[in-house]
């Protein structure tokens, strides 16, 4: 079904993707968004979202299974606690992309803004995955506890940089790919280290970037004729100790 | 502390201010209305508590005049503003601004204009003789001293509209879709430290300064000190204000241009300067050094305008957000991309301004 967003509010909007994922609709097609909050946030269904223009912040917050597509950029906050589903985006996204995301994958073709992932978690065979094409804005990864951030820099910023400052800071948990063959030690956290990756590393980076390259329409053989590195957490606890000393 | 949702109405707060600005270089003239819908969408940024404009370039006839846009909370103030006034500058024409009764608004202050220029013979005896510094000096003391008047701007060819209420019905409160200006910047105040009133409400200007502010600065006390040593008097109840003094400080009298205005206002930390070539390290180094007060901590985003152009700044963590995109001569800044594309579907270019690091338009030389 197709619904026409122009004009509506966020709560009519979104009253009526609520009522169409309850009568079991398979695939809902947004037409003319611009700005409206809150887009499929909540909603537990296999539903199959697209949205033609920009949503506005906090989509798919606490999501908990749909496919969201958006053929254009994101604004702030986009899978904030997003449980399990996926978001493809084929353009840009704002700050805090997957604040404190839990399960589910967010595929972004161009750049994401600051804070990316952060407090990002998993937990068992819940974890959360997410892939930038482009670049990224400082505190990648920051406070991360788990799942996994793989970082493509397909299309550099201006300054020639695929990543801000303060990299994996308070990081201490999952794992960070970054599509380089070295890395600016003084823009990681102190709470990281960087890693080459093994073969265990590459059969899962082979399998999620042959599934965002065909969501992107790129070439994936071309995403893999650079090797990557690993960021990993090199304590599990970094705080444990910062209030109490006796646990 | 005040919190907002003492005075709010609604189930539940949400959100954080909007900010928007359109400009365009070539000085083409934006009619009210565009402004208007741009910010409409940014409407859940805000909770009612305030709204606000600035326009550049709406007195074409009385360009070369001051543009005073004051506020009186009562019939009573207007006597002794209109007799400072008169005493320290010619006013060549004054008027009631226009506003009409709307049913979101109901009660409201008074607002007049006056188009001046100082006297010579007052001007003299101002050891420095600058004008801009003489009329600071006359915004200053009406705030201060005389009872429920407030300059709500005093530019040149500009002029601030601002109050209690969302920015739509404030634009219509003031009759704004019959105004057109070569730039525009408005707000959605969501008031989280001090309380909603009609002269808290942003723009908060000086001379052509005019800002609207999304965040709150921390380091309000060490900025109001620092800058109370250079004569200013900080009277609107608000962190913003001491925004648009820092500003009219570093760039006006101090003579800076933006981008090392900027580098004290959001400086880049320690450990990024200390990794800096030497030139460069030590030029940055004296800035902190001298002007650590001025020196603006906490979540901002802003936008700076003025009767050259404006500049659009967010704090060094990016803590806030702004969003920049151009069409051809038209320059937009915003909290959020969709307030941009309300207006024009189709940007040539749309980008993420980084922490710290200003958006500098300037209007083309005529």
């Amino acid at each position: 079904m197709r619904i026409d967003a122009q004009k509506l509010y966020y709560r009519d909007l979104n009253r009526l993707i609520r009522q169409a994922v309850r009568h079991g609709a398979e695939e809902i097609v947004l037409d003319n968004v611009n700005g409206q909050r809150y887009i499929g946030d909540g909603l537990s269904a296999q539903t199959r979202v697209i949205i033609n223009g920009v949503p506005g912040n906090d989509l798919a917050a606490f999501m908990n299974g749909l496919t969201i597509e958006v053929n254009a950029n994101c604004q702030d906050a986009t899978g904030n606690t997003m449980n399990s589903g996926k978001i493809v985006v084929r353009g840009n996204a704002g700050d805090v992309v997957a604040h404190s995301m839990r399960g589910g994958r967010i595929f972004i073709k161009g750049d994401a803004g600051y804070r990316v992932g952060i407090h990002m978690k998993e937990y068992m065979d819940q974890k959360p995955i997410i892939v930038i094409g482009g670049s990224v804005g400082d505190f990648f990864g920051e406070y991360m506890a788990g799942g996994i951030l793989v970082l493509l820099g397909l299309n550099q910023s201006e300054d020639g940089l695929k990543y801000g400052d303060y990299l994996g800071t308070g990081m201490h948990g999952g794992r960070i790919y970054i599509r380089a063959d070295k890395l600016d030690q003084r823009r990681l956290g102190a709470e990281v280290r960087i890693f080459e990756t093994d073969e265990s590393d590459r059969a899962f980076l082979d399998g999620v970037l042959k599934e965002f390259a065909a969501d992107m329409a790129l070439d994936f053989k071309s995403i893999m004729s650079r090797g990557f590195l690993k960021l990993l957490p090199v304590s599990k606890s970094p705080y444990g100790n910062l209030y109490t000393h006796s646990l | 502390m005040q919190r907002s949702n003492e005075y709010g109405h609604d189930e539940k707060v949400q959100g954080g201010c909007g900010l928007f600005g359109i400009i365009n270089v070539k000085r083409k003239l934006v009619p009210g209305s565009v402004i208007i819908d741009a910010i409409s969408v940014l409407h859940d940024r805000g909770n009612g508590l305030g709204g606000g404009f600035a326009a550049y370039g709406i007195y074409p006839e009385y360009k070369d005049y001051y543009a005073f846009h004051v506020m009186y909370e009562n019939k009573e103030a207007i006597a002794p503003t209109e007799a400072y006034l008169a005493q320290f500058f010619n006013v060549t024409y004054h008027e009631q601004i226009p506003t009409r009764v709307t049913k979101a608004i109901q009660a409201h202050p008074l607002f007049y204009r006056y188009f001046v220029q100082p006297k010579e013979e007052a001007k003299a005896l101002l050891p420095n003789k600058d004008e801009n510094d003489f009329v600071v000096g006359k915004v200053m003391y009406i705030n201060e001293n005389i009872t429920d008047a407030f300059v709500v701007s005093s530019g040149k060819n500009m002029g601030a509209f601002k109050g209690v209420g969302y920015p739509e019905e404030i634009a219509e409160f003031f009759k704004l879709e019959g105004y057109k200006a070569c730039s525009w910047t408005a707000h959605n105040r969501f008031p989280t430290n001090t309380k909603g009133w009609w002269g808290g409400a942003h723009p908060f200007t000086l001379l052509d300064w005019a800002i609207v502010h999304n965040g709150e600065i921390s380091s309000y006390g060490i900025n109001k000190r620092f800058l109370e040593m250079y004569g200013y008097k900080l009277t609107m109840l608000t962190d913003t204000e001491v925004i648009t003094y820092l500003f009219d400080l570093l760039v006006r009298r101090f003579g800076f241009d933006f981008r090392t205005a900027a580098l004290v206002l959001a400086s880049p930390f320690w450990k990024n300067i200390d990794a800096m070539p030497g030139e460069e390290r030590k030029v940055l180094t004296a800035l902190r050094m001298l002007y650590g007060s001025a020196l603006l901590n906490g979540p901002f985003a802003v936008i700076l305008s003025h009767n050259r152009g404006f500049v659009g700044l967010s704090d060094r963590i990016k803590l806030r957000p702004m969003v920049a995109a151009q069409v051809g001569d038209y320059y937009y800044l915003s909290s959020e991309e969709s307030a941009i594309r309300k207006i024009n579907p189709s940007l040539d270019r749309v980008w993420f301004p980084k922490a710290g690091e200003p958006v500098i338009i300037d209007f083309e030389q005529e």
